[in-house]
Protein backbone atom coordinates (compact mmCIF):
# COMPACT_ATOMS: atom_id res chain seq x y z
CA UNK A 1 0.00 0.00 0.00
CA UNK A 2 1.49 3.28 -1.17
CA UNK A 3 -0.26 5.62 1.14
CA UNK A 4 0.47 3.50 4.39
CA UNK A 5 4.37 3.84 2.80
CA UNK A 6 4.03 7.54 2.50
CA UNK A 7 1.77 7.99 6.11
CA UNK A 8 5.18 5.69 8.12
CA UNK A 9 7.91 8.36 6.15
CA UNK A 10 6.13 11.09 7.48
CA UNK A 11 5.68 9.69 11.12
CA UNK A 12 9.60 8.75 10.69
CA UNK A 13 10.41 12.60 9.52
CA UNK A 14 8.52 14.15 12.64
CA UNK A 15 10.42 11.84 14.93
CA UNK A 16 13.50 12.70 13.41
CA UNK A 17 12.56 16.58 13.62
CA UNK A 18 11.53 16.39 17.15
CA UNK A 19 7.81 17.19 16.13
CA UNK A 20 5.59 15.23 18.68
CA UNK A 21 3.22 13.24 17.32
CA UNK A 22 -0.25 13.95 18.41
CA UNK A 23 -3.74 11.84 18.93
CA UNK A 24 -5.29 12.05 15.20
CA UNK A 25 -1.96 11.40 13.32
CA UNK A 26 -0.97 8.60 12.00
CA UNK A 27 1.48 6.34 13.81
CA UNK A 28 2.27 2.61 13.43
CA UNK A 29 0.49 0.17 15.05
CA UNK A 30 3.29 -0.95 17.24
CA UNK A 31 4.53 2.34 18.78
CA UNK A 32 0.74 2.79 19.91
CA UNK A 33 0.60 -0.17 21.21
CA UNK A 34 4.49 0.33 22.86
CA UNK A 35 3.13 3.88 24.23
CA UNK A 36 -0.47 1.79 25.80
CA UNK A 37 1.48 0.09 27.78
CA UNK A 38 4.29 1.97 29.11
CA UNK A 39 1.36 4.61 29.85
CA UNK A 40 -1.06 2.51 31.30
CA UNK A 41 1.92 1.18 33.46
CA UNK A 42 2.84 4.61 34.57
CA UNK A 43 -0.67 5.41 35.57
CA UNK A 44 -1.46 2.38 37.04
CA UNK A 45 1.75 2.83 39.07
CA UNK A 46 1.02 6.37 40.24
CA UNK A 47 -2.56 5.06 41.50
CA UNK A 48 -0.88 1.56 43.38
CA UNK A 49 1.93 3.77 45.06
CA UNK A 50 -1.11 5.87 46.89
CA UNK A 51 -1.28 2.28 48.57
CA UNK A 52 2.22 2.37 50.80
CA UNK A 53 1.77 6.01 51.70
CA UNK A 54 -1.67 5.84 52.34
CA UNK A 55 -0.90 3.51 55.27
CA UNK A 56 0.95 5.79 57.36
CA UNK A 57 -1.81 8.52 57.28
CA UNK A 58 -3.70 8.53 60.44
CA UNK A 59 -0.08 7.53 62.43
CA UNK A 60 1.78 10.10 60.96
CA UNK A 61 3.58 12.11 63.57
CA UNK A 62 2.45 15.51 63.46
CA UNK A 63 -0.13 17.69 62.06
CA UNK A 64 2.37 19.19 59.81
CA UNK A 65 3.43 15.42 58.73
CA UNK A 66 0.07 14.41 57.89
CA UNK A 67 -0.99 17.50 55.41
CA UNK A 68 2.09 17.50 53.67
CA UNK A 69 1.55 13.37 53.02
CA UNK A 70 -1.96 13.95 52.77
CA UNK A 71 -0.92 16.68 49.50
CA UNK A 72 1.67 14.23 47.87
CA UNK A 73 -1.11 11.32 47.67
CA UNK A 74 -3.85 13.10 46.59
CA UNK A 75 -0.77 14.37 43.83
CA UNK A 76 -0.30 10.93 43.14
CA UNK A 77 -3.94 10.08 42.87
CA UNK A 78 -4.41 13.52 39.66
CA UNK A 79 -0.55 11.75 38.24
CA UNK A 80 -2.73 9.07 37.44
CA UNK A 81 -5.87 10.72 35.97
CA UNK A 82 -3.37 12.54 33.82
CA UNK A 83 -1.85 9.35 32.56
CA UNK A 84 -5.12 7.47 31.98
CA UNK A 85 -6.38 10.39 30.14
CA UNK A 86 -3.06 10.64 28.00
CA UNK A 87 -3.29 6.83 27.44
CA UNK A 88 -6.94 6.83 26.61
CA UNK A 89 -6.49 9.57 23.75
CA UNK A 90 -4.31 6.16 21.75
CA UNK A 91 -7.90 4.43 21.96
CA UNK A 92 -7.87 2.79 24.57
CA UNK A 93 -10.85 3.47 27.14
CA UNK A 94 -10.46 3.98 30.97
CA UNK A 95 -12.85 0.83 32.13
CA UNK A 96 -10.51 -1.44 29.99
CA UNK A 97 -7.64 -0.21 31.87
CA UNK A 98 -8.60 -0.74 35.14
CA UNK A 99 -9.71 -4.00 34.09
CA UNK A 100 -6.37 -4.65 32.88
CA UNK A 101 -4.94 -3.64 36.20
CA UNK A 102 -7.44 -5.47 38.26
CA UNK A 103 -6.98 -8.59 36.26
CA UNK A 104 -2.87 -8.49 36.95
CA UNK A 105 -2.89 -8.60 33.26
CA UNK A 106 -1.42 -4.96 33.13
CA UNK A 107 2.13 -4.34 35.08
CA UNK A 108 3.25 -1.49 37.71
CA UNK A 109 6.20 -0.47 39.03
CA UNK A 110 7.78 -3.24 41.56
CA UNK A 111 8.44 -0.73 44.26
CA UNK A 112 5.23 -0.61 45.20
CA UNK A 113 5.07 -4.67 45.83
CA UNK A 114 6.95 -3.37 48.87
CA UNK A 115 5.61 -2.42 52.86
CA UNK A 116 6.14 0.93 53.88
CA UNK A 117 6.90 -0.61 57.74
CA UNK A 118 7.87 2.41 60.16
CA UNK A 119 7.42 6.07 59.64
CA UNK A 120 11.10 6.19 58.16
CA UNK A 121 9.84 4.44 55.56
CA UNK A 122 7.61 7.43 54.27
CA UNK A 123 10.89 9.62 54.47
CA UNK A 124 12.96 6.79 51.96
CA UNK A 125 9.57 6.64 49.70
CA UNK A 126 9.69 10.29 49.04
CA UNK A 127 13.62 10.94 48.65
CA UNK A 128 14.42 7.52 47.10
CA UNK A 129 11.34 6.69 45.17
CA UNK A 130 9.93 9.83 44.49
CA UNK A 131 13.55 10.87 43.44
CA UNK A 132 14.05 8.04 41.49
CA UNK A 133 10.78 8.65 39.23
CA UNK A 134 11.30 12.24 38.70
CA UNK A 135 14.77 10.91 37.10
CA UNK A 136 12.65 8.94 35.17
CA UNK A 137 10.16 11.75 34.28
CA UNK A 138 12.49 14.61 34.00
CA UNK A 139 13.29 12.35 30.78
CA UNK A 140 9.99 11.67 29.81
CA UNK A 141 9.37 15.65 29.23
CA UNK A 142 10.61 15.25 25.82
CA UNK A 143 9.05 11.73 24.80
CA UNK A 144 7.59 11.94 21.62
CA UNK A 145 3.99 11.65 21.85
CA UNK A 146 2.34 15.03 22.80
CA UNK A 147 -0.40 14.16 25.33
CA UNK A 148 2.27 12.39 27.34
CA UNK A 149 5.05 14.82 27.63
CA UNK A 150 2.55 17.73 28.51
CA UNK A 151 1.36 15.08 31.28
CA UNK A 152 4.90 14.60 32.11
CA UNK A 153 5.37 18.13 32.53
CA UNK A 154 3.26 18.87 34.46
CA UNK A 155 3.52 15.96 37.11
CA UNK A 156 7.66 17.21 37.21
CA UNK A 157 6.20 20.49 38.54
CA UNK A 158 4.37 19.11 41.23
CA UNK A 159 7.17 15.99 42.15
CA UNK A 160 9.73 18.26 43.42
CA UNK A 161 7.83 18.97 46.77
CA UNK A 162 7.33 15.06 47.20
CA UNK A 163 10.78 14.48 46.97
CA UNK A 164 11.71 17.14 49.88
CA UNK A 165 9.00 16.33 52.53
CA UNK A 166 10.61 12.82 52.21
CA UNK A 167 13.68 14.21 52.72
CA UNK A 168 12.99 16.57 55.18
CA UNK A 169 11.48 13.18 57.46
CA UNK A 170 14.92 11.51 57.06
CA UNK A 171 16.60 14.73 58.05
CA UNK A 172 14.78 15.09 61.14
CA UNK A 173 15.10 11.62 62.16
CA UNK A 174 18.64 11.18 61.36
CA UNK A 175 19.33 14.77 63.70
CA UNK A 176 17.23 12.80 66.73
CA UNK A 177 18.05 10.04 68.90
CA UNK A 178 20.13 6.83 68.25
CA UNK A 179 16.81 4.68 67.87
CA UNK A 180 15.49 7.56 65.16
CA UNK A 181 18.27 7.22 63.25
CA UNK A 182 18.54 3.60 63.12
CA UNK A 183 15.21 3.67 61.98
CA UNK A 184 16.25 5.73 58.99
CA UNK A 185 19.14 3.64 58.32
CA UNK A 186 16.22 0.51 57.79
CA UNK A 187 14.58 2.25 55.64
CA UNK A 188 17.53 3.16 53.25
CA UNK A 189 18.56 -0.39 53.38
CA UNK A 190 15.50 -1.82 52.58
CA UNK A 191 14.66 0.80 49.54
CA UNK A 192 18.20 1.12 47.87
CA UNK A 193 18.06 -1.81 45.91
CA UNK A 194 14.62 -2.06 45.11
CA UNK A 195 14.76 1.92 44.23
CA UNK A 196 17.42 0.90 41.73
CA UNK A 197 15.42 -1.59 39.99
CA UNK A 198 12.61 0.70 39.12
CA UNK A 199 14.68 2.00 36.05
CA UNK A 200 13.92 -1.77 34.72
CA UNK A 201 16.66 -4.57 33.61
CA UNK A 202 19.69 -3.14 32.03
CA UNK A 203 19.19 -1.96 28.87
CA UNK A 204 21.03 -4.85 27.00
CA UNK A 205 18.40 -7.21 28.42
CA UNK A 206 14.83 -5.10 28.33
CA UNK A 207 12.88 -6.40 25.88
CA UNK A 208 11.42 -2.54 24.95
CA UNK A 209 14.16 -0.60 25.28
CA UNK A 210 16.48 -0.30 22.04
CA UNK A 211 12.45 -0.03 19.77
CA UNK A 212 11.40 2.97 22.36
CA UNK A 213 14.48 4.79 22.06
CA UNK A 214 14.30 4.50 18.38
CA UNK A 215 10.42 5.74 18.21
CA UNK A 216 12.10 8.72 20.96
CA UNK A 217 9.46 7.09 23.39
CA UNK A 218 12.34 7.11 25.85
CA UNK A 219 15.36 9.70 25.42
CA UNK A 220 17.52 8.12 27.67
CA UNK A 221 18.60 4.06 28.29
CA UNK A 222 17.47 2.49 31.73
CA UNK A 223 21.25 1.87 32.92
CA UNK A 224 22.27 6.15 32.32
CA UNK A 225 19.22 6.97 33.95
CA UNK A 226 20.00 4.49 37.28
CA UNK A 227 23.47 5.96 37.34
CA UNK A 228 22.36 9.87 36.79
CA UNK A 229 20.12 8.90 40.33
CA UNK A 230 22.82 6.98 41.81
CA UNK A 231 24.82 10.28 41.42
CA UNK A 232 22.71 12.89 42.70
CA UNK A 233 21.55 10.40 45.90
CA UNK A 234 24.91 9.52 46.97
CA UNK A 235 25.71 13.00 48.47
CA UNK A 236 22.37 13.15 50.16
CA UNK A 237 22.99 9.70 51.83
CA UNK A 238 26.29 11.40 53.14
CA UNK A 239 24.75 14.70 54.22
CA UNK A 240 22.16 12.80 56.22
CA UNK A 241 25.14 10.73 57.85
CA UNK A 242 23.68 7.11 56.36
CA UNK A 243 25.33 4.58 54.76
CA UNK A 244 24.25 3.30 51.30
CA UNK A 245 23.83 -0.63 51.93
CA UNK A 246 26.52 -1.26 48.86
CA UNK A 247 30.32 -2.12 50.09
CA UNK A 248 31.32 -1.93 46.41
CA UNK A 249 30.17 1.98 46.01
CA UNK A 250 32.73 4.44 45.68
CA UNK A 251 33.68 7.54 43.66
CA UNK A 252 35.12 7.11 39.94
CA UNK A 253 37.35 10.37 40.09
CA UNK A 254 38.12 8.91 36.40
CA UNK A 255 34.35 8.80 35.18
CA UNK A 256 33.36 11.44 37.78
CA UNK A 257 30.50 8.94 38.66
CA UNK A 258 29.82 6.26 41.08
CA UNK A 259 30.92 3.04 41.00
CA UNK A 260 28.37 0.18 42.06
CA UNK A 261 28.01 -3.10 43.10
CA UNK A 262 25.37 -5.46 41.56
CA UNK A 263 21.48 -5.62 41.58
CA UNK A 264 19.83 -8.76 42.24
CA UNK A 265 17.77 -9.06 39.38
CA UNK A 266 16.31 -12.47 40.41
CA UNK A 267 14.38 -10.95 43.07
CA UNK A 268 13.34 -7.92 40.81
CA UNK A 269 11.55 -11.03 38.22
CA UNK A 270 9.95 -12.18 41.06
CA UNK A 271 8.03 -9.97 42.56
CA UNK A 272 7.09 -8.97 38.88
CA UNK A 273 5.41 -12.18 38.78
CA UNK A 274 3.45 -11.60 41.32
CA UNK A 275 5.93 -13.10 44.51
CA UNK A 276 6.82 -10.07 46.25
CA UNK A 277 6.12 -8.75 50.02
CA UNK A 278 2.90 -7.01 49.41
CA UNK A 279 1.82 -7.91 45.64
CA UNK A 280 -1.59 -9.46 46.45
CA UNK A 281 -2.25 -7.24 49.11
CA UNK A 282 -1.95 -4.38 46.92
CA UNK A 283 -4.42 -5.44 44.03
CA UNK A 284 -6.64 -6.80 46.97
CA UNK A 285 -6.88 -3.61 47.98
CA UNK A 286 -7.49 -1.84 44.60
CA UNK A 287 -9.93 -4.60 44.18
CA UNK A 288 -11.82 -3.20 47.26
CA UNK A 289 -11.76 0.43 46.22
CA UNK A 290 -13.09 -0.81 42.76
CA UNK A 291 -15.75 -2.51 44.36
CA UNK A 292 -16.70 -0.28 47.28
CA UNK A 293 -16.63 2.79 45.23
CA UNK A 294 -19.49 1.29 42.42
CA UNK A 295 -22.01 2.61 44.22
CA UNK A 296 -20.58 6.07 44.24
CA UNK A 297 -20.00 6.02 40.88
CA UNK A 298 -23.70 4.65 40.20
CA UNK A 299 -25.01 7.48 42.00
CA UNK A 300 -23.09 10.44 39.96
CA UNK A 301 -24.38 9.16 36.89
CA UNK A 302 -28.28 8.14 38.20
CA UNK A 303 -27.94 12.24 39.79
CA UNK A 304 -26.18 13.31 36.51
CA UNK A 305 -29.21 11.89 34.44
CA UNK A 306 -31.81 12.98 36.99
CA UNK A 307 -30.96 16.73 36.65
CA UNK A 308 -30.85 15.98 32.89
CA UNK A 309 -33.80 14.89 32.81
CA UNK A 310 -35.37 18.13 35.30
CA UNK A 311 -33.64 20.35 32.96
CA UNK A 312 -35.59 19.17 29.78
CA UNK A 313 -39.13 18.84 31.87
CA UNK A 314 -38.53 22.38 32.97
CA UNK A 315 -37.69 23.73 29.16
CA UNK A 316 -40.82 22.15 28.08
CA UNK B 1 -24.03 1.13 34.90
CA UNK B 2 -20.77 1.83 34.71
CA UNK B 3 -17.89 3.94 34.68
CA UNK B 4 -17.78 4.43 30.41
CA UNK B 5 -20.65 5.75 30.31
CA UNK B 6 -18.96 8.92 31.75
CA UNK B 7 -18.11 11.36 28.68
CA UNK B 8 -14.68 12.97 28.20
CA UNK B 9 -14.46 16.75 29.01
CA UNK B 10 -11.55 18.87 28.33
CA UNK B 11 -10.40 21.39 30.80
CA UNK B 12 -9.53 24.50 30.09
CA UNK B 13 -8.03 27.07 32.65
CA UNK B 14 -7.83 30.66 33.23
CA UNK B 15 -4.41 31.16 35.33
CA UNK B 16 -5.13 34.75 35.89
CA UNK B 17 -7.41 37.30 35.44
CA UNK B 18 -7.24 39.18 32.35
CA UNK B 19 -5.50 36.39 30.62
CA UNK B 20 -6.78 33.51 28.16
CA UNK B 21 -8.17 29.61 29.44
CA UNK B 22 -5.52 27.55 28.33
CA UNK B 23 -6.39 23.76 27.68
CA UNK B 24 -5.41 22.39 30.86
CA UNK B 25 -6.37 18.22 30.00
CA UNK B 26 -9.33 16.06 30.32
CA UNK B 27 -11.43 13.78 32.74
CA UNK B 28 -14.37 11.78 32.88
CA UNK B 29 -17.46 13.06 34.85
CA UNK B 30 -21.05 12.14 34.76
CA UNK B 31 -21.72 15.99 33.80
CA UNK B 32 -20.93 19.68 33.67
CA UNK B 33 -21.19 20.13 37.16
CA UNK B 34 -19.27 17.11 38.70
CA UNK B 35 -16.36 17.64 35.75
CA UNK B 36 -15.75 21.42 37.15
CA UNK B 37 -15.25 19.65 40.55
CA UNK B 38 -13.30 17.16 39.61
CA UNK B 39 -11.29 19.82 37.21
CA UNK B 40 -10.97 22.02 40.56
CA UNK B 41 -9.49 18.86 42.24
CA UNK B 42 -7.20 17.76 39.71
CA UNK B 43 -5.82 20.84 38.10
CA UNK B 44 -6.09 23.93 40.11
CA UNK B 45 -4.29 22.46 43.60
CA UNK B 46 -1.65 25.25 43.62
CA UNK B 47 -3.58 28.51 42.69
CA UNK B 48 -3.36 27.22 39.29
CA UNK B 49 -6.49 29.08 38.06
CA UNK B 50 -9.32 31.71 38.70
CA UNK B 51 -11.50 30.52 36.59
CA UNK B 52 -12.37 27.03 34.60
CA UNK B 53 -14.41 26.26 31.69
CA UNK B 54 -15.15 22.44 30.50
CA UNK B 55 -16.85 21.50 27.23
CA UNK B 56 -17.38 17.52 26.73
CA UNK B 57 -14.83 16.43 24.08
CA UNK B 58 -17.02 14.96 21.56
CA UNK B 59 -18.38 18.94 20.81
CA UNK B 60 -14.59 19.82 20.13
CA UNK B 61 -13.87 20.47 16.09
CA UNK B 62 -10.87 20.58 14.97
CA UNK B 63 -8.37 20.86 11.92
CA UNK B 64 -7.34 17.09 10.47
CA UNK B 65 -3.98 16.70 9.79
CA UNK B 66 -4.44 15.70 5.98
CA UNK B 67 -5.15 19.64 5.60
CA UNK B 68 -2.39 21.03 7.18
CA UNK B 69 -1.02 22.56 3.94
CA UNK B 70 -3.76 23.79 2.32
CA UNK B 71 -4.96 25.60 5.46
CA UNK B 72 -1.77 27.02 7.28
CA UNK B 73 0.73 27.33 4.42
CA UNK B 74 -0.63 29.97 2.24
CA UNK B 75 0.53 32.23 5.22
CA UNK B 76 3.91 31.32 4.98
CA UNK B 77 4.64 33.58 1.95
CA UNK B 78 3.01 36.44 3.26
CA UNK B 79 5.39 38.07 4.96
CA UNK B 80 4.20 41.39 3.75
CA UNK B 81 1.82 40.92 6.99
CA UNK B 82 4.73 41.34 9.46
CA UNK B 83 6.24 44.90 10.54
CA UNK B 84 10.18 43.66 9.66
CA UNK B 85 8.88 43.64 5.68
CA UNK B 86 8.96 47.23 6.29
CA UNK B 87 12.15 49.68 5.08
CA UNK B 88 11.70 52.31 7.88
CA UNK B 89 14.89 54.48 8.42
CA UNK B 90 16.27 54.33 11.82
CA UNK B 91 16.10 58.08 12.25
CA UNK B 92 12.11 57.83 12.77
CA UNK B 93 12.78 56.47 15.65
CA UNK B 94 10.93 53.01 17.14
CA UNK B 95 7.79 52.45 15.51
FE1 LIG C 1 3.69 10.80 40.85
FE1 LIG D 1 5.40 11.68 43.58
Amino acid sequence: MAQEKDLQKIFEEKIEKEIKIEPKDWMPDEYRKNLIRQISQHAHSEVVGMLPEGNWITRAPSLRRKVALLAKIQDEAGHGLYLYCAAETLGKDRETLVQELLSGKAKYSSIFNYPALTWADIGAIGWLVDGAAIVNQIMLQKTSYGPYSRGMIRICKEESFHQRQGYEILLTLCRGTEEQKAMAQDALNRFWWPSLMMFGPSDKDSAHSAQSMAWKIKRMGNDDLRQKFIDQTVPQANFLGLTIPDPELKWNEEKQSYDWGQIDWEEFYNVIKGNGPCNKERLAARQAAYDNGAWVREAATAYAKKKAERKTKDAA
Amino acid sequence: MERKDWPLWEVFVRSKAGLSHKHAGSLHAPDAEMAISNARDVYTRRNEGVSIWVVESKYIHSTQESDVESMFDPNEDKIYRHPTFYDIPDEVGHM
